[in-house]
């Protein structure tokens, strides 16, 4: 599938997005939201940027943008247009939050209100993830592990941004306000998220090489069952939007080296900073910066191979081989 | 509503005749030309005359080159019915033959495309099955291209918008036309009636018998999207005698031959 731009930006900066609010959600639930009306509103406006700017991205990706409005009604059917409501749904949670956030947080209304835009925020990734698991027509994203992959990654990175904006706000609050040791708890919720992430890209990885494909040309064609089918001719001298669509090669043909730069960025680097702040607590702030940066980056380049590594069944009838999709072509 | 409708008595699609097809691509240019004045269109392209012209086609023929579609030796005179052989014996001396296979919207009972549509602007219609998107509320996801293993969908550059074979629904209920005329484009143009036309869920109509009778079959039934248009198999082939040696090598004793046949060889050798 070819890697559009503005999908991977969209689910890159929204999953994040998303995960920040899921963070604040379940701390205001909990009751362990470190006090000071200033963070909550910061924190909050930060996932309100993250995840709007996302779906702005993906506003562009259509042909008729003007008419996106159109998308939010076919939700008995559709998961676009689910994960487009359950989106804007968001956002009146978010602003009640930023209203009524008063120095404690500890009220039971605002305790609700957090659980509910946790909830509400990984309804949303759930939503788009499963935009792809339900595509039968794409091996590698009608798999069980991309479901749980897309809501861990939108955790680590929801994780990674709440830490940098605890960081900063602690190295900034004056000394008579005491200093709550969230920083230090949070540091293991980021290194669980960060290292349960990768072991599943890992493991989706290995999935997917090692899966059989459920169609071939043979059943695509229909002609297998008479003999052995080779393609012979295609149907235009010129490639057309399926070719351009659905048949991008250069991923398959760099995967290792790309895998390997992903799991550096989403696992490596980040487990690497959460280190390096437990032992020298001072580094803290730019050991959440960079692990934030890496990570971001990460899935970034995560995204780009979701896409780009998947083949799509149409490409059977243009003579693509079946089978693992990494294999070279 | 991208709902799908309580499914119908009448399924109308195209049933296609793999043994007869030529390969002159008739139909998909006769759908484009159709398709670009119809109610549907128009389907402009990108960079027409360019070095690189790209643009929307509901119907594309690719060619396979298929081995292994042959007569037992045994019964190589023998009936059309007669079964696929798969000895390899025989298939190493079989050159195999090429099947041209014309690719559209196989206007699928349960057809994921319509399902996936977050704008209600894919719809199944209820009375005969067929597929459409309505234009004027696609916004151009292309979601739906993505959930089609059939690749029926293209998305049209200069339009914004998803189009897909429509099978010729303004044609086919036009009485503007002649009733002999109310059939889709391509169907009407194929000059060697490989094309067929029809309703699939009755079956006693012409082209349910055609499919029963030669075993017509559906394309990648294992995604469970039940594809309505059925595909007819080629024949078995007869593979050709083994390719006469050089004349010249044959062996010819002259002395043999009558005495004026051996002065038209003599005439002729020098």
């Amino acid at each position: 599938m070819r890697p559009s731009f503005s999908i991977i930006l969209f689910t890159t900066l929204s999953g994040a997005g998303y995960g920040l609010w899921f963070a604040i959600g379940i701390l205001l639930a909990l009751g362990l939201y470190p006090t000071g009306r200033g963070g909550l509103l910061v924190a909050l406006a930060v996932g309100l940027v993250l995840s709007s700017s996302g779906l702005l991205c993906s506003v562009a990706h259509l042909g008729k943008p003007l008419r996106a409005w159109r998308a939010l009604s076919q939700w008995r059917s559709s998961w676009l247009s689910r994960e487009g409501i359950a989106a804007l749904a968001c956002v009146p949670l978010v602003l009640l939050l930023a209203a009524r956030a008063h120095h404690s947080h500890d009220f039971p209304k605002i305790r609700i209100a957090g659980f509910l835009l946790a909830a509400m925020a990984m309804l949303v990734v759930f939503c788009t993830a499963r935009i792809y698991t339900s595509l039968r027509t794409v091996d590698a994203w009608h798999n069980r592990r991309v479901l749980p992959g897309f809501l861990l990654l939108a955790i680590e990175t929801g994780a990674l941004w709440f830490w940098v904006l605890l960081t900063f706000r602690t190295t900034s609050v004056t000394e008579a306000e005491p200093v709550d040791n969230l920083p230090v708890a949070w540091m293991l919720v980021v290194g669980a998220a960060v290292i349960s992430a990768g072991w599943n890209k890992r493991s989706y990885w290995k999935s997917i090489d090692n899966a059989a494909s459920t169609s071939d040309m043979q059943s695509a064609t229909g002609l297998g069952k008479l003999g052995t089918v080779h393609s012979l001719e295609q149907p235009h001298t010129e490639a057309n939007y399926l070719t351009h669509e659905m048949g991008f090669v250069l991923a398959r043909r760099h995967a290792m080296r790309l895998r390997t730069t992903c799991l550096y960025l989403l696992l490596a680097i980040p487990l690497l900073m959460v280190g390096a702040s437990c032992l020298l607590p001072f580094t803290q702030p730019v050991a959440a910066s960079v692990a934030l940066v890496s990570a971001m980056l990460g899935v970034f380049i995560e995204r780009w191979m979701f896409f780009a590594e998947a083949k799509h069944k149409v490409m059977l009838y243009y003579g693509a081989r079946s089978g693992a999709s990494a294999e070279s072509e | 509503m991208t709902s799908l409708p309580s499914p119908g008595t009448r399924k109308l699609g195209l049933v296609i005749d793999l043994d007869t097809r030529v390969g002159c691509h008739a139909c998909a240019v006769a759908c484009k030309e159709w398709n670009d004045g119809g109610a549907f269109g128009p389907l402009p392209d990108k960079n027409p005359y360019g070095a690189e012209p790209s643009g929307v086609w509901f119907n594309r023929v690719h060619s396979y080159h298929v081995q292994g579609l042959v007569e037992p030796q045994a019964t190589a005179c023998g009936s059309p019915a007669a079964g696929v052989s798969s000895s390899p014996a025989v298939r190493s001396e079989d050159p195999g033959i090429a099947v041209h296979f014309p690719r559209s919207c196989l206007h699928c009972e349960t057809p994921a495309c319509v399902t996936v549509c977050p704008t209600g602007a894919s719809y199944k219609r209820a009375e005969d099955g067929i597929v459409l998107v309505d234009e004027d509320k696609c916004i151009g996801c292309q979601l739906c291209a993505w959930a089609c293993p059939y690749g029926a969908r293209e998305f049209s550059e200069k339009r914004g918008v998803m189009q897909k074979c429509t099978l010729c629904v303004d044609r086919i209920y036009n009485e503007t036309l002649d009733p002999a005329d109310r059939q889709p484009a391509c169907v009407m143009a194929c000059p060697t009636r490989a094309r067929h036309f029809g309703d699939l869920g009755d079956a006693d109509s012409d082209i349910s018998k055609l499919v029963a009778e030669r075993d017509g079959y559906a394309l990648m039934p294992e995604l469970g999207y039940q594809p309505v248009n059925r595909y007819l198999p080629p024949r078995p082939r007869q593979i050709a005698r083994a390719e006469p040696a050089d004349a010249a090598q044959e062996n010819l004793d002259p002395a043999k031959l009558s005495p004026l046949l051996r002065w038209v060889d003599r005439l002729l050798s020098r």
